[in-house]
Parts: structure tokens; C-alpha cells; sequence
């Protein structure tokens, strides 16, 4: 499969942005590592930008610390304002970890992250948290890029060789809080024991306390992923994760992890493949809920199957869920005929490949996209039911589309959250969102359009 | 584990922030702000850019195009809530999306090529180039690009040169965004534009409709708006604003630079309005009577007020017999804005007992703390430990902010009242006034606070 570049030429300016930028991921990925506080060494507003993308989504406080450069920096250097932030984000918030990503302007500035950090750390004479920096400059990649960068240079930081265990390592994809909490039930149900980064299900959705905690409990620990070259496998939920930002790629060359790629598990294929190898690895089937689970998905899917052909879906957002989702549509007669992402893969396509052989026509398939393109292309082919992010409610809007949101950002609705999609069970959620969707178009149309079908006098060729 | 993340006693309040922080009544010094921003201290301000394109975005026709990489863009898509009555072009978010090899070779053939796609596309009557972080430090020269690109297409390309770096206070960003409306509005060689009657309503962004609110009681007293800046704006009507015999300021932080522009370069006199809280909304009115200084207009003015607040008078009565006793804080971007809610919390019975703003200047504070009761806290660029600390120190009940405070305030199981960018109620004028207390009380005493200050498990 190629992309399809039948959208006229290659347009240079981007009209609509369907990403955000590379730090951004790993501002996530430190949210899902315990006692980690997230530093963006740049201009002031970098930070805040994300603050509020973050909560608008999450509906939690997100503290992102700023190293808050300004002119005078951009021309000696940003080295003392980087110490300075450091000195107060643990006055004030007392990390354990901190991760500093760095932004445009300071990779523009050519500054040298590792040598001042060194200075730093041997600068401190009653200890130091651990300091992690992460090169994320937002020309270089989107937040996808960045999450994987920021997750890789975690465990790469953390991981020694270690005694053998049985703890699986369990590498996911930006998801929801809720998915990350299911595929840790799914994992706890068949009797296995995980290590899930960056897990950030308790830290970026938190039960109400009545106070608020400057660094949310929760995360992966430590000393778990010190030990995660002991694993006897690493499941990376992943398939368009790139070599060089793939952190089970990383543990398997440099640790001899053995590394199993699986697509998230969303749609009942990709959560069998799931179950089938916690079943071979747990040398036990699984247990009664997860078949009734699995049961009650495909009862649905009966239930529901005519329904979901009226259905032409636009999908857009991040590669992994992309995938997710177009292949979770396939699998229910819906046709997926956009598919986007602003994010650049190849891997994307290439995996696409094997579920679009059988459709009954070919979609627009498009990385780097933007939503000027994904509206031309779902105006092309008639898209009714858009599946992704709340990015593409401008078009949708104007168009009368309704969009199941998933993915991230969700700012305008609640609980982007507890968004969930994952196991049979997500699936579930997610397929009858879909159906009672397109049902409530249905309901809210048809009458007028079978007035009008049957009443028209002038009859057209074919059919 | 729920205490381990608890800092030390005294570590919320880092010490060089001190200075910044007073206590009504009991504090001898002035505050100390204008300040840059403290490096971690997880300041809620954002950059020059946003500063700017908050300002220029809400004009309605132009295009608005981010020279930059990707995510200035992303994060200031339809940033503002503003309304507009005809074209949607401001909605939609262009950038130049450099990538590392624009970096590298210098950015200013793409945005060339950038700008020539738009026109192609949409023929746009103007169209802002903003720059960013990257593009002023590797020097792209977007003056030059814009100039060439205005010549070649025959229409208005204009930069704005809001480089990130240059400053963390947004105050800095309207400036650059001031300089390019200037720039729009200044006629070229051979043009003229006709004075008027007509006055300018200068940092009105059209909020959920407040700048359609206003010029309804205006335009009941006789009196019509030429053009706001930039609520509900369109180039053509900007390229008018010379032809005002009056400028009203509103938002003076982002532009009273401008009010005084217009006078030096075409004798428009000014004056400051306030359209938050009835009274506030009353006293501005009659402030433009009296400058027109006309018996018609003024009686008109006063039967309008009269009726207003005795139409609204009831609800907001109401109101506030629930809301008497309240304990109230107010985080926000602007000090205008903090001394229209000062007054009209106060309106509504309750006890401001902190007050803060992003931007607020030094005479501004001075203001601020005159206003309030001794004890109350006032700040400047204040950050989530300080909030977390005052919120809970002075038990307050309901605070009014952006939407970073909102979440923080609902984690301490506190009230909250939007009054952000990207509010959906008209809080202006005698409606908004109403609008405004009942936002404040559907909040402060909505029923959830009864469950989660409840003892857990219920009980």
C-alpha cells in the first residue's frame, strides 16, 4: 500500500493540525514513572501550552516545570536558568526523577544537555534525584515520536542486567489511563505478574482526595524497571513503533529480552492474539469472565453487524491507535475510507497493508496529514462517522460528521481520561459508541431521506 | 503514602518569590512584578507568541500563519472564544511546519512557498505571520518575506514578531501584536478615511458575544461602534479605524499602547471603560455620554441604565443572599480584569481573599490592594504551590480563573468560575452581570461539595 498523494501536489503549509509536539509525549511518559516531574528547557510558554493540553484532556492538574529562557539565555546560554529550574522544581515539589526535554529553541541553541547535567549532579553534596534528559525538539517529531523517546531513554537510564524473574515487561503505546488499568486486570486475570510502562492509570486520573498531591502517587517504580532486563519477555503493543525510539528493541539488543510485537489490543483479532499469548506463556486458559467477555463481543457484533455497514469512517490521530481502530472497523463491515495520521510512518502503512486486501474499496491513507487534507479526503469519499481526536471537530462541525472521540486530545468533552477501548471489554465500549452512533443518525435522517428517494422524478443510470 | 509528597513546611513558597507575594493592609513594600518568569517555578504564564496571537486571532477574515515548528500552532488553534457574525477564516490554524532541514538551511523559502499556497487557496484580504522561537533565532528574515510576498500578491502580509524567548510575559506579545495592527491600520500614501461620530471599542475580543452586547446599549443611546479591536473584526473594517472620534480601552494591557498610537497619529482621544458588573457597565456608559455631550444620548443613557438595573436588580438579589459570606479568589491574566471581579464579588456579598494577575504592573497592584479587606494575599505570577496554599489557608469557596486553576481548585474540592479565552457565557454588560452571579453560585453552592467534603466512606 502506498499513501496516497492523489490530493493534489505535496502542499508545504499545514492547515490544521491533526498532532501536537515532541515533548508533549514525553511529558506523558514521565507522568507514568514514579515521583518523575517533567522539565521543558525553553521559553515559558512551551510549558504552559502543554499544561493546558493536559488538562484539558485529563481534567487533572499537570505540573510542567519551565527552565523559562528569555533573550539573554538564547545568546550566553541557557546553562544557569537549567540549574536554577532545577534547584526550584525541588524545593517546591521534591521529585525523586526528573525529566528534562528540551524544546526547539534549545536544541536550535546547541545546548549541551548532558554535560550540564553532569555539572549539576556532581555539583550536589547531600544527594540528587535522578535527572533524565530526553532530546525532543518539535521539528523533529510529534508527540508519538516523543512519548517512545522519552519511555526508551527511561528504561535505558534505569535497566541493569538482573537476576532472572517472572515479571513480563509490558510496554504501551499513548493510551488512556483507563486502558492502561484494563490491560493491567487482563494481565492480573490470567495469573501474571507485569511491570506496564510508563503507567500513568493512577497519576493523570486521580480518585478525588480532597487535597492535591504536587506529584501524584503512582507510576512505574525504579527499581521495576532496573530489573526489567530479568524479564523473560518483553510485550510491546507497538506495531508502528520506529527501530530507533523502540524501547523492547532496545532491551532485546542490549539485555537479550526476547521482544513480542503486538497491535494493541483493540477489536476481538488483536485481543485474541493478546490472550492467546498470555495463554501459552501462563501455560493455563483463560479465565470464565475474559470468555464470557470475549463472548458477549461477538454476541454485539452479531447484534450489530448491519448497522456498522452504513458506516464510512475518517480515522485519524496517532499510528497505534489508527491501527487499532481501522482494523477494529474491518473486522465489523464498517469501511474505513480516510485514514490519517499527522504523525510521519511508514511502519503504518505496511502494517495496514494485510487488513485492506479484502475491502471492498481502498482508502485515502495519509501521514503527515493535516486536517485540510483529511476533510477533502472525507468529503471525496463520503465519510458519515468520523473515529479519533477532538482535532477533527472543526471539520466535522461544518459537515455535520459526528466524531467518536478517542485518542488525545479530548478537549471538549469530559473524561478523555477514562476513555476505553482496550481488551473485549473496551472494544465492547468502543463498538457500541460506534453503532448507536450511526444508529442515531439513522433515526434522525431516514424518514426524510426515503421521502425523498421515493419521490423524486427524475431517475438516474445505474445503481 | 499520601503524606510522603507533602514538601517541607515553608518549601510552597520558593524565596525569591517572597517579594511577590503581599498581604493587604499589613505589607509596606510594593510588590515586585514585570518581572521574567522565576526558572521552575512552574509559572501559569505562557510566551510573546501567545500574547500576540491572542490579540490578533479574533479578527475574523484574516489568516493567521505561525511560522514555526508545529506545535505553536497546535497549542493556539482557536484559542479564544471569540464570536464572529461572517467569516470563519480565524478558526482555522496554518503553519509553516519546520522540520530539520528547515532549521538548518533557514526557513524563509518555505514560508514563501507557504504563503503563496494560501493566496492560491483562499485569497485572503490579510494574512499575520507570526514568528516563533526558532525562526528568530536562526534569523529568518520574516519582515523581508512578508514585504515581498505583500508585493507579489497585492495584498496585506504582515509580520508579527513574537519570538517566543524574547519574553514569558504576554504583555510583550501584544505589543508586537499592537505593532502590526498599526502597521494594517495606518493608510498608505493616497488614502483617505472619513471621520465619523463613530468610536472604536479597543481590547474587546468579543468573548461569547460581549462586543454584540455592548454595541446594542450603545447603539440604543445613538451611538455606533466604527470596528472593535479585534472582536468580530474584519481587515476592511480595521483599515477604518482612523475615522473614530473616540477610543474606548477595555483590556488596557493589551491595548492602551494602541489607544495612545491612534491619538498621536490621528487625534482620537481615549478614555477607559469597563464593561464587567453593572456598575461598572453603567459608569462606562455615562463616561461616553459625557463625552459626546448631548442631551439626547445622555437621557437615553440613563433610561437604559435605569431600566437594566431594574431588570436585573431582583436576580441579582437573589443571588447574593445565597452567595453573603463567601470566601472568594481570583487568579487571572489581566489586572483589569481582577478589579471589575474585585467589585463585583464584593456586589455579591463575598470576601475577596486573594488576588492575583500574570501581567499586572506596578500602580495596578497598588489599585488591587486598596481595593481589598487587610489580610487578603495579593500576587504576581504565581504558581499551583502558592494557589494550593492560599486556597486552602484562606478556606475559600469559590475561585475565579483559567482553566489550569479550575482543575487544582476542583482536586481541593473548591468552586470555580470561568473567566478565561475560551468562555462560552457572556459575562459583559447588565446580562453578563447576571450571567456572572450565577456562575459564581451555580458553583459555589452546587451540591457536590456537600459529597466530596464528606468524611470518606460516606459516612
Amino acid at each position: 500500500m502506498t499513501p496516497s498523494a492523489g490530493l493534489g501536489t505535496v502542499r508545504q503549509v499545514n492547515e490544521n493540525q491533526c498532532q501536537q509536539c515532541m515533548p508533549l509525549g514525553g511529558v506523558i511518559a514521565f507522568r507514568g514513572i514514579a515521583g518523575a516531574m517533567a522539565l521543558i528547557h525553553g521559553s515559558q510558554g512551551c510549558s504552559t501550552y502543554m499544561r493546558l493540553t493536559c488538562v484539558n484532556h485529563f481534567n487533572e492538574p499537570v505540573d510542567i516545570a519551565s527552565s523559562s529562557l528569555n533573550e539573554k539565555q538564547t545568546i550566553h546560554g541557557g546553562e544557569a536558568n537549567l540549574k536554577r529550574a532545577l534547584d526550584n522544581i525541588r524545593r517546591v515539589y521534591a521529585p525523586s526523577v526528573i525529566g528534562v526535554l528540551t524544546t526547539c529553541l534549545a536544541e536550535t541553541m546547541g545546548e549541551d544537555l548532558d554535560r550540564i547535567i553532569r555539572d549539576y549532579r556532581n555539583g550536589q553534596v547531600t544527594g540528587c534525584p535522578d535527572i533524565i534528559p530526553v532530546p525532543t525538539p518539535s521539528y523533529s517529531g510529534s508527540h508519538t515520536e516523543g512519548y517512545w523517546a522519552a519511555t526508551k531513554a527511561i528504561i535505558a537510564h534505569y535497566a541493569r542486567p538482573s537476576e532472572p524473574h517472572g515479571r513480563i515487561n509490558v510496554i504501551v503505546p499513548h493510551i488512556s489511563p483507563a486502558d492502561i488499568r484494563e490491560i493491567r486486570r487482563i494481565f492480573s486475570l490470567m495469573g501474571l505478574d507485569c511491570t506496564i510502562i510508563p503507567d500513568y492509570s493512577l497519576t493523570l486520573d486521580r480518585p478525588f482526595a480532597g487535597r492535591y498531591q504536587k506529584i501524584p502517587e503512582g507510576g512505574t517504580k525504579p527499581e521495576e524497571i532496573a530489573a526489567m532486563p530479568g524479564a523473560p519477555i518483553t510485550i510491546q503493543f507497538g506495531v508502528t513503533c520506529p527501530d530507533n525510539l523502540s524501547p523492547g528493541l532496545w532491551l532485546g539488543q542490549e539485555h537479550g529480552v526476547p521482544l513480542v510485537t503486538l497491535p494493541l489490543p483493540v477489536g476481538i483479532g488483536a485481543t485474541d492474539q493478546l490472550l492467546t499469548l498470555l495463554e501459552k506463556i501462563s501455560g493455563h486458559s483463560r479465565p470464565e469472565s475474559l470468555v464470557n467477555e470475549r463472548g458477549w463481543l461477538l454476541d454485539a457484533m452479531a447484534d450489530a453487524h448491519k448497522h456498522n455497514a452504513d458506516g464510512r469512517a475518517v480515522i485519524y490521530g496517532e499510528p497505534e491507535l489508527v491501527y487499532a481502530l481501522t482494523r477494529t472497523c474491518c473486522e465489523n463491515g464498517i469501511a474505513p475510507v480516510v485514514i490519517a495520521s499527522g504523525t510521519r510512518t511508514s511502519r503504518l502503512f505496511a502494517s495496514l497493508d494485510p487488513l485492506l486486501t479484502d475491502t471492498d474499496e481502498q482508502p485515502a491513507i495519509m501521514e503527515e496529514a493535516d486536517f485540510a487534507a483529511i476533510e477533502t479526503a472525507a468529503l471525496a469519499a463520503g465519510a458519515n462517522i468520523a473515529i479519533g481526536h477532538s482535532g477533527g471537530k472543526f471539520f466535522t462541525e461544518r459537515h455535520g460528521i459526528p466524531v467518536i472521540r478517542t485518542g488525545f486530545p479530548i478537549h471538549d468533552r469530559v473524561g478523555g481520561q477514562r476513555i476505553l477501548s482496550v481488551g473485549y471489554a473496551g472494544t465492547l465500549a468502543l463498538l457500541d459508541r460506534i453503532t448507536n452512533t450511526l444508529l442515531s443518525e439513522k433515526y434522525g435522517s431516514y424518514r426524510r431521506l426515503r421521502h425523498e428517494e421515493t419521490t423524486r422524478t427524475e431517475i438516474t443510470e445505474g445503481i | 503514602m499520601e503524606t510522603s509528597s507533602i514538601p517541607p513546611e515553608g518549601a510552597t513558597c520558593i524565596s525569591e518569590r517572597q517579594s511577590s507575594i503581599l498581604t493587604a493592609g499589613r505589607s509596606r513594600t510594593n510588590i515586585h512584578c514585570a518581572d521574567d518568569s522565576l526558572a521552575g517555578s512552574v509559572s501559569q504564564r505562557a510566551c510573546v507568541f501567545c500574547g500576540a496571537r491572542v490579540v490578533l486571532n479574533p479578527v475574523t477574515d484574516a489568516v493567521h500563519l505561525v511560522h514555526g515548528p508545529i506545535g505553536c500552532a497546535a497549542y493556539t488553534w482557536d484559542i479564544r472564544g471569540s464570536l464572529s457574525s461572517g467569516s470563519e477564516m480565524y478558526r482555522n490554524s496554518f503553519s509553516t511546519d519546520m522540520k530539520e532541514r528547515d532549521v538548518v538551511f533557514g526557513g524563509e523559502k518555505k514560508l514563501a512557498i507557504c504563503i503563496d499556497e494560501i493566496v492560491e487557496k483562499y485569497h485572503p484580504p490579510a494574512i499575520f505571520v507570526y514568528s516563533t522561537c526558532v525562526t528568530g533565532m536562526i534569523g529568518d528574515d520574516i519582515v523581508a518575506v512578508c514585504k515581498e510576498a505583500s508585493r507579489h500578491h497585492n495584498t496585506e502580509v504582515i509580520p508579527v514578531e513574537s519570538s517566543g524567548f524574547i519574553s514569558g510575559n504576554k504583555v510583550v506579545g501584544y505589543r508586537a501584536a499592537a505593532l502590526a495592527l498599526m502597521r494594517l491600520i495606518t493608510p498608505k500614501e493616497g488614502e483617505r478615511v472619513e471621520k465619523t461620530q463613530k468610536l472604536n471599542f479597543l481590547g474587546e475580543y468579543n468573548l461569547s458575544g460581549e462586543m454584540w452586547l455592548a454595541r446594542r446599549y450603545l447603539g440604543e443611546m445613538g451611538i455606533e461602534i466604527n470596528v472593535a479591536f479585534t472582536g468580530d473584526s474584519t481587515v476592511a473594517a480595521l483599515k477604518q479605524a482612523p475615522g473614530a472620534c473616540l477610543n474606548l480601552v477595555q483590556c488596557t494591557g493589551s491595548m492602551h499602547w494602541v489607544a495612545m498610537q491612534l491619538e498621536k497619529q490621528f487625534g482620537i482621544p481615549y478614555m477607559d471603560v469597563n464593561f464587567f458588573g453593572a456598575e461598572n457597565t453603567a459608569e462606562s456608559l455615562r463616561k461616553i455620554a459625557r463625552f459626546y455631550d448631548d442631551p439626547v444620548i445622555t437621557e437615553r443613557a440613563e433610561m437604559l441604565i435605569e431600566r437594566e438595573m431594574a431588570r436585573i436588580s431582583p436576580a441579582i438579589e437573589r443571588y447574593r443572599e445565597k452567595l453573603t459570606g463567601k470566601r472568594a479568589a481570583i487568579y487571572v491574566g489581566g489586572a483589569y480584569k481582577a478589579v471589575a471581579l474585585i467589585r463585583q464579588l464584593r456586589g455579591l456579598g463575598m470576601e475577596v481573599v486573594l488576588t492575583g494577575t500574570q501581567t499586572g504592573k506596578t500602580e495596578e497592584y497598588a489599585t488591587i490592594t486598596s481595593l481589598l479587606d487587610e489580610g487578603a494575599i495579593v500576587v504576581d505570577d504565581t504558581n499551583p504551590a502558592e494557589i494550593e496554599r492560599f486556597l486552602i489557608e484562606k478556606q475559600v469557596d469559590v475561585m475565579a480563573g483559567g482553566v489550569k486553576e479550575r482543575v487544582l481548585a476542583y482536586k481541593l474540592g473548591i468552586g470555580f468560575v470561568d473567566h478565561n479565552h475560551d468562555r462560552k457565557e457572556c459575562l459583559a454588560g447588565f446580562d453578563g452581570a447576571v450571567n456572572f452571579a450565577r456562575e459564581v453560585y451555580i458553583s459555589a453552592c452546587s451540591p457536590v461539595w456537600k459529597y466530596l467534603r464528606a468524611p470518606a466512606g460516606g459516612a
